[in-house]
């Protein structure tokens, strides 16, 4: 049963599979557990960014193609979803529209990119990605009649996930059962969801030819497989799954705006989590998801709690201030790169055998 | 071999089309001086990117990282000399800007340096890691600047001297673009003379054609291609300089926002090949600057486009380097 849903898949190694049961488990309970506006935001952010995080490794970890555009699939999502709340009104036939014209335009667009540019080499997609998530940032904060513009925009969520629906009257374990916790269950369980879909995917012959490509496309695409075509399948594949997280967020935080979906520092977290967490395990793009979130959120706090013991040295005080967390990552993720090319998840595994 | 003209004629293909469409001559040509001062700095910035590439095939994401410590550095050096750069007398803004672009370019070699030590050597011939570790290197990098220099973005008035405009009859020209068009052909010009006419050009040419006959010839390529990072690196902190003073404000992230038009560049010109850089960035300078005019809305998408129709031309960029 297990090895049904996981896809054949197993963690492969006793503290992998604690850490993903209690990840799993601690998501489900969080908003009982940690009651709370602040802990339901952090955890449903986890859902989100696990999502997103996982689609992007299908790219980099199982195909071996770097893309410096997948916060503009999460942005399209999220866009698709704001944009269709905004005009349609808070229904959930907006909330469909808004869905599928975002995965139609964001598979559109990866399939564009990709047949352009994928039959030449990493580099070249790399740079070109760079390029087009860049306009296509400049662009949603240039166009304030459909995305808001710098501001982005603030919607009314359908009723059922407004804080005033009530589900119940009373509480439950002194937790409120209104619509906030509708929308996180949502959230939470359309994550599950879509995670095992792409384990599914990269557990299927499909997924072996991807990784066929990654270690050697000249022997792969001698064997018979057009290295350009599944290449550009896996880009819509993660394109399409981006954009369904984008929807998530979009349903989660009722305002969508270029800092949150669209940034280049969204790209970075992502590219963290990847590398971090473990590149080419759906298991690595979960584990690390949940510890730059955590860190994003709680690393301040012990960076902060530094600062002030180092409060009268010059460089040093600022080396650990609260707002430079990003540096440690940076340097932990360079290090991953060089001495745990398999990231967290790799290092696990290979602690058995 | 015989020469290729074409894509050199592109450029004034490009300024004579936009004539009609942008109406006035005088504009016209206030938007063509902007144009070259734009692509040449951006030429400035990106040579030393595409050489790096095409001689040792190691493509830097953090190149960001040397433009925009090239700017700070230039920023600090300027503030200090604040004395001589507000005074109104050519030579003394000159002695303020000196010693700061100098200070840039060195900065910037050294830590080219260190970069290429600690964090591309280990990863020759890994694309994958190469671009995961520089984007890494760029991250750091930009964090440090803000601890160095703080969050906030620093100011930096160009000198008196070097404000204002040249008039010609209605034409106006702004001085600093002049001064940025003449230090654009100068380093252009010092490239092109080393890459053909000397020793160390020819080997850097030959190692771009192909790197392993120049080794079995004898020759150490490891530490040309040291050499030619180090350089780009400099170069790279006096387009950033440059850039600084162009834009009258210095941010930490300047070098990830110019970083993508470098790339673009490159990308355009054919990767490896320094004429072809130097095609490429004058027509993204050109090709901003009129569109900008002629349609606001366009623009942002220009650069893009721009991408997009040079490479169904040539899908490798304007000069493909040849073993690739």
């Amino acid at each position: 049963m297990v090895r049904a849903i996981l896809s054949d898949d197993l963690p492969r190694s006793r503290w992998l599979a604690v850490a993903l049961v209690l990840i799993v488990v601690g998501l489900a309970v969080a908003p009982f557990l940690f009651p709370g506006a602040k802990s339901l935001n952090v955890a449903a952010k986890i859902c989100v960014f696990i999502v997103l995080a996982a689609s992007f490794d299908l790219l980099l970890g199982y195909t071996g193609i770097v893309s410096f555009a997948h916060t503009m699939f999460f942005g399209i999502g999220a866009y698709g979803v704001a944009i269709a709340l905004t005009r349609l009104g808070a229904e959930w036939t907006a909330v469909a529209v808004g869905i599928v014209a975002g995965l139609i335009v964001a598979v559109a667009l990866a399939a564009l990119i990709g047949l352009f540019s994928l039959r030449v080499r990493t580099i070249f997609f790399a740079m070109i990605t760079l390029a087009v998530a860049s306009a296509f940032a400049i662009l949603a904060s240039q166009l304030p009649a459909l995305t808001g513009g710098e501001d982005g925009l603030n919607y009314r969520l359908p009723a059922a996930l407004r804080a005033s629906f009530s589900l119940a009257d009373g509480t439950l374990f002194g937790v409120r059962l209104n619509g906030r916790l509708v929308d996180y269950y949502l959230v939470y369980a359309a994550s599950l969801v879509l995670v095992l879909v792409l384990l599914r995917v990269v557990n299927s012959p499909f997924g072996s030819v991807l990784m066929a490509i990654r270690e050697n496309p000249f022997r792969a695409e001698a064997i018979g497989y057009r290295t350009v075509v599944y290449r550009t399948i896996a880009s819509c594949i993660a394109a399409a799954v981006a954009a369904l997280a984008g929807s998530l967020l979009a349903l989660w935080s009722s305002q969508t705006n270029p800092d949150t979906t669209l940034s280049f520092d969204i790209m970075v977290d992502i590219l963290l989590m990847v590398v971090i967490g473990g590149m080419g395990t759906m298991y690595g793009a979960v584990l690390g998801a949940v510890l730059l979130v955590f860190a994003q959120n709680y690393l301040q706090d012990l960076l902060g709690i530094a600062n002030q013991a180092l409060a009268g040295v010059p460089l040093l005080a600022g080396l650990f201030h609260p707002d430079r967390w990003l540096l440690w990552l940076g340097v932990a993720f360079i290090l991953c790169v060089y001495f745990f090319p398999t990231g967290i998840v790799g290092s696990l595994r290979n602690r058995r055998s | 071999m015989k020469k290729d003209w074409l894509p050199l004629l592109l450029i004034p293909a490009v300024a004579v089309v936009a004539l009609p469409l942008v109406g006035s001559p005088t504009s016209w040509v206030t938007l063509t001086a902007a144009g070259l001062a734009m692509g040449l700095m951006i030429f400035v910035m990106a040579s030393g990117l595409t050489l790096t590439f095409g001689l040792m095939d190691v493509l830097n994401f953090g190149h960001g990282a040397f433009i925009a410590v090239g700017a700070f550095v230039a920023a600090s050096v300027m503030l200090a000399l604040s004395p001589w750069m507000t005074v109104d007398s050519l030579w003394l803004n000159l002695a303020a800007v000196g010693p700061a672009v100098l200070a840039a370019m060195v900065v910037s070699g050294v830590l080219g340096w260190g970069f290429e030590r600690v964090i591309v050597r280990p990863v020759y011939g890994q694309h994958l890691r190469q671009i995961l570790v520089t984007t890494g290197g760029l991250i750091v990098a930009e964090q440090l600047l803000k601890v160095i220099w703080g969050p906030d973005q620093i100011t930096l008035a160009r000198p008196t001297a070097l404000r204002g405009a040249f008039l010609l009859g209605d034409v106006a020209i702004e001085k600093y673009r002049v001064l940025a068009v003449i230090v654009g052909l100068v380093v252009f010009a010092a490239l092109a003379i080393t890459l053909n006419r000397t020793r160390i050009g020819l080997l850097i040419r030959a190692g771009v054609e192909n790197g392993e006959m120049v080794e079995a010839l004898g020759y150490r390529i490891r530490r040309l291609f040291v050499g030619v990072f180090v350089a780009g690196s400099a170069l790279a902190g006096l387009g950033g300089a440059m850039w600084g003073l162009y834009q009258e404000t210095v941010t930490a992230a300047i070098g990830a926002q110019v970083a993508v038009l470098v790339f673009i560049v490159i990308i355009i010109g054919g990767l490896g090949s320094v004429g072809g850089c130097f095609v490429g960035a004058l027509l993204v300078g050109l090709s901003a600057n009129y569109i900008g005019f002629i349609a606001p809305k366009v623009a942002l998408g220009s650069n893009i486009l721009l991408m997009a129709l040079i490479l169904l031309w040539r899908p490798q960029g304007l000069y493909p380097v040849a073993k690739r």
